[in-house]
C-alpha cells in the first residue's frame, strides 16, 4: 500500500482523478442500458456488454472505411468529421444488436411470463453467441466468399486478436489545473457523456415514451390497462440502452483506441456494478455510480497497484451495499418525478 | 400459451410437460417397485455409470479427445451443479461467482499438497472443504442481507476477486499456478515406469467397430492407479463422492432445513413471520453450496494433470455453472445434474464444430431457455403449479377455439 503514490503529489492525484472520471463516464453510459432494462423488466441484461462491444467495432470499421488501414496519429480536431460518422454508425450498430437481443432472447420469454432466472440464462447464451460471432467473423466472410473484399474488416486469421482503430487520436492539453494539464479528449469524453445523460433524463421525464417507460416500470399491469403498449415500451428501452452503449463505444475508442471480441465482458461487469452502486433503475444513480466507480478504482490502483484495480471496485460495491442496501440514490425508474 | 379446446382439462401438450410427465412416470413406477427390485435397479444403474468410460458406447463416446477425461469433467460439473442447486434451486439465491468457491477448494488442495506442504490428498480434502465452507460464511454473512438481485453482482465480484488474488499473490503461485499437486494414493503396487503400470489388476476397455465391440487390452485401466496416464480412476473417485453428496442432499432436502429453504425461497417475509430464521438458513445454504464447490475444486486440482492456474477459473465458466443448474431444472437434483453433464459434455462432443462450438453452445443455451423456460427437468411441484394455472385459466376463460 502506498498512499504517497496518490496523495504525495497533487499532480498525480489530479491525473488519477481525471483518468477515473473519463473511464467512469464511459461506465455510466453503458450502465444506463443495464439500469433501464432492469427498471422496466427487473431483469439483468447480460448481453448488454456485447451491445457495447459491437459498437466499438462499428467505430473502428468506420475509420477503416473512411480513412483506410494506414496507421495515423491525428489531433482531435482533424478526426472530428470521421468521429461524428463513427458515432452514428456505432449508435445504429449497438441499437440494432440491442433490438436483436430483445426480439430473440427476451420477448419470447416475456410473452410466456417465464421465471426471471431463465431470462438471465437466455441473455447469457445470447452474449456468448454474439461475442463468438464477432470472434469468428473471418469464417463467416469466407463462407460467403467475401474474405478478400472484407479483409480489412474481418482481419483474417486474427479475428480474435486486438483490433485497433487505424487512427489514434492524440490528446492535446487545453488548460492546466495546478501542474496537471486537462486534455481535449478527456474533456470531450466527460462532457459528451454528461450531455447524453442529460438528454436521456429529459427523454424519460418529459416525453410520452418516457412516461410510458416510467408507467411500465411502476406497475406493468396498470400501465397495460391505461393503454400503454408494453412490448413497444420494452423495445424502446432496449433501443435507448443500445444508443447509449453506442455513444459509450465511440468515446471508448477515442480514449483507448482498440477493441476485441471479448472487450465488452469486464467493462459490462463494471458498468453493471456502477448501476447497482448508484441504485439500479435510477438514471442519475447510474451517472453517480459510474463516475464514483471510475475514480475510486483509479485511486485504488494508485494506492494498491494496478493489478488490484478490480478488487477495489468490487470491495467498494460491497461496502456501499452494506451501508445503503438499495444503492446510493435508491432504485426508482418508476418513481422519477415528471 | 395455447389452451386445448377439449374440456375436461387434459395435460398440456407442451413437450416440456410430456418430458416432465414421463419423468414423473419413471419415478412413480420406481416407487411402486418392491424394495429388492429398487436396490437391484439402482445398483445396475450405478454400475452402468461407473462402467461408462470403459464401455465407450458408440455415438456417445468422444473420439477426438480422451473419453475418460470427458466423463471426469461431466462428473465434476454434475457435482458442481448439485452444490449450486442448493444455493439457487433450494434457497433461491442467485450466485454468479460460484467458481470462486471452486477455486478456493482447488487452491487449498494445491497449497497443502504441493506448493507449501506435502500433505497426502485425502488429508487435504477435508481441510479444503472446511476452508471453502468458511469462505462461504465469510462472504455470505455480510452480503446475504442484501436483496436478491444485488447478490448476483456481489457474488460475481467475489468470483473475480478470488481470481485476481490467486493471480497476484506470490504465496499462491501467482500467474504461473501450482503444479505437481498430489494425486490420491494408488491402491495396489505403485506403477514403475516405463513398463510396469502397477495396480491390482487391469480392466480392458471396449473398442467399437461399427456396432461390434471388442476388448482393447492395450488401453486397459489399472485398478486403482492415480497417475497421469488414465483419467478413469479419477472419474470413479469423483463419482463416488458425487453419490455420497447426492445421498446427503436427499436427507437435507427432506429435513426441516429443506422445508425452511423452500419457505424462504417462496416468500421470505411470510417465512420470517412464521418463525423461520431466514438469514440463518440462507447462510446455511450458501455455506453448504460453497463446501460442495470446494469439494469439486479439490478433486479437480488433484486430477490427472495435477496443475491449476488462475486461468483455470475464468468468470465466464461461472455463468456456465448457473446455466447448468437452470437449464437442467433448478430445484430438482436430477435436473441440475443432467444440466451439469450437458454443459460439460456438449462442447466436447461437438469438437467437430471446432471453432464454432462456443457459438453453437451460446445459441443452444438461448434456444433451450426460450423453448423450455422451466428447465429440462423441473421439480414436480413447479410443473404441477403450472398445470393448475393452465386449468384455472381455462375455467375462467372457457374453451378457446384455436
Amino acid at each position: 500500500m502506498d498512499l504517497g503514490a496518490l496523495f504525495g503529489n497533487f499532480n498525480n492525484f489530479l491525473d488519477f482523478t481525471v483518468g477515473g472520471l473519463v473511464i467512469g463516464a464511459i461506465y455510466a453510459l453503458v450502465a444506463l442500458g443495464y439500469t433501464m432494462v432492469y427498471g422496466v423488466l427487473q431483469l439483468i441484461n447480460f448481453a448488454h456488454s456485447e451491445v457495447f462491444m459491437y459498437g466499438t467495432f462499428a467505430v473502428a470499421w468506420t475509420f477503416v472505411l473512411l480513412h483506410g488501414t494506414g496507421d495515423a496519429s491525428w489531433s482531435l480536431g482533424r478526426a472530428v468529421p470521421i468521429l461524428l460518422v463513427a458515432l452514428v454508425a456505432a449508435m445504429l450498430m449497438s441499437a440494432a444488436i440491442a433490438l436483436l437481443v430483445e426480439r430473440f432472447a427476451y420477448r419470447p420469454l416475456i410473452n410466456k411470463n417465464a421465471p426471471k432466472l431463465i431470462a438471465l440464462i437466455s441473455a447469457i447464451g445470447a452474449s456468448f453467441a454474439l461475442a463468438e460471432a464477432m470472434g469468428l467473423r473471418d469464417r463467416f466472410a469466407k463462407w460467403f466468399g467475401l474474405d478478400d473484399n472484407l479483409a480489412n474488416y474481418v482481419a483474417p486469421n486474427k479475428a480474435r486478436d486486438v483490433y485497433s482503430n487505424p487512427v489514434s487520436i492524440q490528446p492535446h492539453g487545453l488548460f492546466h489545473i495546478g501542474g496537471y494539464s486537462v486534455t481535449d479528449v478527456d474533456l470531450v469524453v466527460v462532457v459528451a457523456a454528461l450531455v447524453m445523460m442529460f438528454a436521456l433524463d429529459i427523454f424519460v421525464r418529459r416525453t410520452k415514451f418516457g412516461r410510458g417507460i416510467r408507467a411500465v416500470a411502476q406497475d406493468p399491469e396498470a400501465a397495460a390497462l391505461m393503454g400503454v403498449n408494453s412490448t413497444r415500451v420494452v423495445q424502446v428501452t432496449f433501443l435507448v440502452g443500445g444508443l447509449m452503449a453506442g455513444a459509450a463505444a465511440t468515446l471508448y475508442m477515442m480514449k483507448i483506441g482498440s477493441t476485441r471480441q471479448n472487450a465488452g465482458f469486464l467493462l459490462g461487469v463494471k458498468a453493471f456494478t456502477a448501476a447497482v452502486m448508484g441504485g439500479i433503475g435510477n438514471l442519475r444513480g447510474a451517472l453517480l455510480g459510474g463516475l464514483l466507480l471510475g475514480v475510486m478504482e483509479n485511486w485504488g490502483s494508485a494506492v494498491f497497484g494496478s493489478e488490484w484495480k478490480d478488487v477495489v471496485a468490487f470491495v467498494l460495491l460491497v461496502l456501499i451495499l452494506l451501508v445503503r442496501p438499495s444503492g446510493l440514490l435508491g432504485e426508482a425508474l418508476g418513481k422519477a418525478r415528471a | 400459451m395455447t389452451t386445448t379446446p377439449t374440456p375436461p382439462v387434459s395435460a398440456p401438450t407442451n413437450p416440456l410437460f410430456r418430458l416432465g410427465l414421463w419423468w414423473d412416470g419413471v419415478i412413480d413406477r420406481y416407487n411402486a417397485l418392491p424394495r429388492l427390485y429398487k436396490v437391484v435397479l439402482v445398483l445396475a444403474f450405478a454400475l452402468f455409470v461407473y462402467a461408462l468410460p470403459l464401455v465407450r458406447p458408440p455415438l456417445i463416446a468422444t473420439d477426438r479427445i480422451d473419453f475418460g477425461g470427458v466423463m471426469f469433467a461431466c462428473a465434476a460439473y454434475a457435482l458442481i451443479a448439485l452444490g449450486l442447486n442448493i444455493v439457487i434451486g433450494y434457497a433461491g439465491l442467485l450466485d454468479l461467482g460460484y467458481i470462486g468457491f471452486y477455486a478456493v477448494g482447488a487452491y487449498t488442495t494445491g497449497v497443502l499438497t504441493s506448493y507449501h506442504w506435502a500433505w497426502p490428498f485425502f488429508l487435504a480434502l477435508p481441510v479444503a472443504v472446511a476452508v471453502t465452507m468458511l469462505t462461504g460464511v465469510i462472504l455470505g454473512a455480510p452480503t446475504l442481507r442484501v436483496r436478491g438481485d444485488y447478490l448476483a453482482i456481489v457474488t460475481l465480484g467475489f468470483g473475480e476477486i478470488i481470481r485476481i488474488c490467486v493471480k497476484n499473490i506470490e504465496w499462491l503461485g501467482a500467474s504461473a499456478g501450482i503444479k505437481d499437486i498430489n494425486h490420491p494414493n494408488t491402491i495396489g503396487p505403485a506403477p514403475k515406469p516405463p513398463f510396469d503400470p502397477g495396480g491390482l489388476f487391469a480392466i480392458p476397455r471396449l473398442e467399437w467397430n461399427g456396432i461390434t465391440p471388442s476388448l482393447d487390452h492395450e488401453h486397459a485401466t489399472h485398478f486403482l492407479v492415480f497417475g497421469a496416464r488414465d483419467a478413469i480412476p479419477y472419474y470413479w473417485l469423483l463419482l463416488t463422492a458425487l453419490i455420497v453428496v447426492l445421498l446427503g442432499d436427499r436427507l437435507v432436502k427432506a429435513s426441516r432445513v429443506g422445508r425452511a429453504w423452500e419457505a424462504t425461497r417462496e416468500d421470505e417475509d411470510a417465512a420470517e413471520l412464521m418463525g423461520v430464521p431466514t438469514f440463518k438458513y440462507k447462510l446455511m445454504a450458501f455455506a453448504l453450496g460453497a463446501a460442495i464447490g470446494g469439494l469439486s475444486g479439490a478433486f479437480y486440482a488433484s486430477s490427472q494433470s495435477g496443475y491449476i492456474s488462475p486461468d483455470s477459473f475464468p468468470l465466464a465458466t461461472s455463468f456456465l455453472f448457473v446455466a447448468a443448474v437452470i437449464v437442467g431444472g433448478s430445484g430438482n437434483r436430477w435436473g441440475a445434474m443432467v444440466g451439469g453433464v450437458l454443459v460439460a459434455y456438449l462442447p466436447e462432443r461437438f469438437r467437430d464444430f471446432a471453432d464454432y462450438r462456443l457459438l453453437v453452445f451460446g445459441l443452444a443455451l438461448t434456444v433451450l431457455a426460450i423453448t423450455r423456460p422451466e428447465g429440462l427437468l423441473p421439480p414436480r411441484r413447479t410443473r404441477r403449479a403450472k398445470m393448475m394455472e393452465a386449468e384455472i385459466e381455462q375455467l375462467e376463460e372457457g374453451p378457446v377455439d384455436a
